[in-house]
């Protein structure tokens, strides 16, 4: 006999269960966001400060003698010109009691050694200005940059650190004259990797990134789409076609790195095609992805409801115009989406373009899909490696990029489903 | 199990000129058999109605009809069926043509998720029967008019077709199916997702296309099978059981199955 | 090729009891119409004006059923739907019911007509009014037990023995003029009696409408015979002696 008190228990144990039940599910949201945030935060804050690059402003005095000697303004010559002697002479006629060629040398290391190149753009941009002076903003060296960012203290002992005191005192100097400010970082966005942390920039990887995705993209959304449609939808079901699928569901478990001794074995040394392209690195992820793309395909395509296809081949539609123009159209928003999730992923994978050798040191901006060049991650990748402080932070600013883009790009694969989706 | 036919003897099966002829039709999914010989005569300009309990293998002869049957693969159809003396399963014959002259509606109305103009306009235009968007607009307000639902629509031809009621959908897929000029209309239970109001008036259209077309409908009710047919036949575990004129069907079956299903004692 | 008759086996078993419950009217009905019958040409032979009485009175009685079968009929054409064998025998009950009732108008009439026999001296031709009523209400049985049991060869049977019920009225009818001129002063009872054999007539022809709508019932079409039209009683003529004074006298 199930007494009123039993059934009073029973409730409460129902509640008490339920209310455990959600707690769970509270404490797993908590910790998934717990966990994100910090990686968020932790790498939010060693990046940021990357984005601004410490600049020493001098007084440049554009001296014909050193730029252009015999007054031509021939660009070959205004071209081999010793740019680097300018600031140096500016840096020292500054500093007029530093003496001795260490000491002298050091005073100019102040200064980033790519600080020649800037003034050699600004002169053959402009070559007006030979002859004049003016106060130049020049990217000052990685580790003024880092220890005006705080990277490290004065107070730590000098023996462990390069940047010794004397260096702290000429640039104790600078600020007091106001010649040292933090400016926003543009060639963190415009220049290619360096060895010199200052003169680094992403945006080699960023274009080298582009032309891998279009690659890519423009291979493995007609190939995988097709493949998708067909098996869907002509296919005819037999083993055939039922070994195929299996095959391709397998395909989006294999490790991205076997894709990356694929296209070693394949498209380098069978077809010899150039090592460290965008082709190559696309045609990899693109296999990559077609799996992916083929899956997402398919699973829109037989979300489309089968009166849709009926209503089309009883109104006297072939099978080709059926899919063509009722199935595919109500079916666009998930390839899109699932496009662009394989998109997303394709972004962010390193191992198999490391295996087809997108790790060379490129500082020129690649031009094309054939020209060497690496790609975000594996520059991110490269960076983590190098000894100096300043590429930490830079790392970390290069990965805020990547994640931005990914964002990005999630983002819009949501509100493109949103949009285009139709009620049927 | 014997079939009953009307034909007062075996012999005058052969010689027929009705619309859509069947002759020993046997359907199997698979190992399955579905339909077991059926023998079945369609007149013109008429509506035939096919009841039965379901499962009976009604709708499995319907879908026959305009080889609907086609897109399931394990799906085997014996014998003949002719519609207007053409064998429609003649090898030589172009499955798409037959479906722009034998017209299905759907049990659940299933619009295009288009406008209502490119509903209709959609068959006229793949099979390239209208050279001008004048014609195009002709067709599309004659099969409006004729499915009875201009008048509701016609200051709204670009909004989705999804939009409307569930009647009026259900008009507009009749409107669809009558735009490419068929000559027969397949209905496959198109009132039982409708209420009785707009059951009532796609059964005064069934009476109006019938001056035009050939219509075919499979229904799960009685009552409406005897509203809107003139002929009747009655399946049963992949049987036809009996065909007949509807007043003689319902007023007295010759068969005692037809006899049971229809009072109501067993389904 | 004849439908065999199903019994009950609605799946929706209400139908079923309403449709039994039905029947069960027109057996009472019936079985009360016989009574009728019965008790009208009792109070004829005995002569007994309270009997006749009460049978006129208790005619109420079958009307109340006749309209209880109406209104039950029209419940279930509205209700059920009925088709086929089930609205044969629906729209059969509704006109059995309807002759039954005028059957039992007729035993009311007779009853009638024998509150006034009552009150003079019998007629001979009174003998054979009970034989022939006799054979009235064993057909109304039988004919009622075909439409229970729907055996169409017994309401076949029933049909042809109208035949027989009409014979036995042409020769009453024969008789009841031969004795109406034999003596003229029974001219009056004899008409009565005449009536109340008509009557008796009537409700045979009531009775094979019944039959017929048995026929209808079970199969499904008209009885392709044609009624039973035993004796010619609208063609009889008898041609009458001329009345000489000398033979009234005598």
């Amino acid at each position: 006999m199930v007494t009123d008190e039993d059934r009073a228990r029973n409730v409460r144990k129902r509640y008490a269960s339920e209310r455990r039940f959600k707690g769970y599910g509270l404490l797993a949201i908590a910790l998934a966001l717990g966990a994100l945030a910090w990686l968020v935060i932790s790498i939010v804050s060693t990046g940021y400060t990357a984005f601004v690059q410490t600049r020493v402003q001098l007084e440049i005095h554009f001296d014909p003698q050193v730029i252009d000697p015999s007054g031509t303004r021939d660009i070959a010559v205004l071209r081999k010109a010793d740019y680097a002697a300018l600031y140096r002479n500016s840096i020292r006629g500054q500093f007029t009691e530093v003496t001795g060629r260490r000491d002298k040398r050091a005073l100019s290391r102040l200064v980033s050694s790519g600080a020649d190149l800037e003034l050699r753009a600004m002169v053959l941009s402009n070559p007006e200005i030979i002859g004049t002076r003016a106060k130049v903003w020049l990217t000052a060296s990685d580790e003024v940059d880092q220890f005006h960012k705080g990277a490290f203290s004065r107070k730590s002992p000098e023996a462990e650190r390069q940047f010794k005191d004397k260096h702290i005192a000429w640039y104790d100097k600078l600020v007091e004259n106001g010649q040292v400010e933090a400016q926003f970082n543009d060639t963190l966005f415009t220049a290619g990797t360096s060895r010199e942390p200052e003169l680094a920039g992403i945006w080699g990887a960023i274009v080298g990134s582009f032309w891998t995705m279009m690659v890519t993209l423009l291979l493995s959304f007609p190939i995988g789409v097709s493949t998708a449609v067909y098996l869907q939808e002509f296919a005819p079901k037999n083993r055939w076609t039922d070994i195929i699928e299996v095959n391709i569901n397998n395909l989006a478990a294999v490790p991205s790195i076997v894709y990356g001794l694929l296209g070693l074995a394949v498209f380098l040394n069978f077809f010899g095609l150039p090592r460290s392209a965008p082709l190559v690195g696309g045609m990899v992820l693109a296999l990559m992805t077609l799996p992916t793309i083929i899956i997402a395909t398919r699973a829109a395509l037989s979300a489309v409801p089968p009166s849709i296809r009926e209503a089309a081949l009883g109104v006297g539609a072939s099978k080709q115009q059926m899919v063509l123009h009722h199935v595919l159209p109500l079916a666009l928003p998930g390839i899109m989406t699932g496009t662009i999730i394989g998109m997303a992923q394709a972004l962010g994978e390193t191992a198999p373009l490391l295996m087809i050798g997108m790790v060379a040191f490129i500082v020129d901006i690649p031009g094309g899909p054939m020209s060497a060049s690496t790609v975000l991650p594996v520059q991110i990748f490269l960076w983590s490696d190098l000894p100096e402080r300043a590429f930490v932070e830079r790392t970390s600013a290069a990965i805020l990029v990547l994640l931005g883009f990914l964002v990005v790009m999630n983002f819009i694969a949501v509100l493109l489903r949103k949009r285009f989706e139709r009620r049927w | 199990m014997d079939t009953v036919v009307t034909e007062p003897n075996a012999a005058a099966l052969a010689e027929t000129n009705a619309m859509i002829v069947a002759r020993d039709v046997n359907v199997f999914y698979g190992d399955k058999q579905a339909l077991f010989g059926v023998n079945l005569d369609i007149p013109e300009n008429q509506v035939t109605a096919l009841i039965g309990p379901s499962g009976c293998g009604k709708s499995t002869f319907l879908r026959c009809l305009n080889r609907m049957n086609d897109v399931i693969d394990v799906c085997r159809v014996e014998g003949t069926i002719k519609i207007e003396g053409q064998d429609v399963y003649d090898p030589a014959l172009d499955v798409v043509q037959l479906r722009a002259r034998v017209g299905m509606v759907f049990q659940k109305p299933n619009p295009f998720p288009k406008s209502i103009y490119d509903n209709i306009a959609y068959g006229p235009r793949i099979h390239g029967i209208v050279t001008s968007k004048a014609e195009l607009d002709e067709i599309v307000h004659s099969s409006l008019e004729k499915s009875g639902l201009l008048k509701e629509v016609e200051d709204r031809l670009d909004e989705p077709g999804t939009g409307l009621s569930g009647g009026q959908q259900q008009r507009l897929c009749i409107a669809r199916a009558i735009a490419v000029s068929p000559d027969v209309i397949l209905m496959d239970e198109p009132c039982s997702a409708l209420d009785p109001i707009a059951t009532a008036r796609i059964e005064e259209l069934i009476e109006n296309l019938r001056e035009k077309y050939t219509i075919v409908i499979v229904t799960h009710s009685m009552q409406q099978a005897a509203r809107v047919s003139q002929r009747t036949a009655f399946f049963h575990l992949g049987n036809l059981v009996e065909v007949d004129d509807t007043e003689q069907m319902f007023t007295n079956p010759r068969d005692e199955r037809t006899q049971g299903y229809i009072t109501g004692r067993y389904g | 090729m004849p439908v065999k008759p199903q019994a009950g086996d609605h799946i929706v078993k209400s139908y079923d009891e309403e449709l039994e419950h039905l029947n069960n009217d027109i057996i009472k009905m019936g079985g009360l119409t016989e009574a009728q019958i019965a008790r009208s040409i009792e109070s004829v032979v005995r002569r007994d004006p309270d009997l006749a009485t009460r049978v006129i009175a208790d005619d109420e009685l079958v009307d109340e059923l006749n309209y209880k079968i109406d209104i039950q009929t029209t419940r279930l054409l509205a209700l059920r739907q009925p088709m086929a064998l089930d609205l044969r025998h629906i729209v059969a009950a509704l006109k059995i019911s309807a002759d039954l009732e005028r059957i039992a108008d007729y035993a009311a009439n007779i009853s009638k007509r024998a509150i006034t026999l009552s009150s003079a001296a019998p007629v001979p031709p009174v003998h054979s009014i009970p034989r022939m009523s006799r054979m009235a209400q064993q057909m109304v049985k039988d004919v009622l037990d075909a439409f229970i049991a729907r055996d169409v060869d017994k309401a076949i049977a029933v049909w042809h023995s109208d035949e027989t019920l009409d014979n036995m009225y042409t020769s009453l009818f024969r008789e009841a003029l031969t004795y109406m001129i034999e003596d003229p002063r029974s001219i009056s009872m004899c008409t009565h009696l005449l009536f109340i054999a008509k009557n008796i007539e009537r409700i045979g022809d009531h009775v094979t409408n019944i039959a017929e709508t048995i026929y209808f019932l079970v199969h499904g079409d008209r009885m392709r015979e044609a009624r039973p039209k035993g004796g010619e009683v609208e063609h009889l003529s008898l041609s009458f002696p001329s009345v000489r004074e000398g033979d009234a006298k005598e």
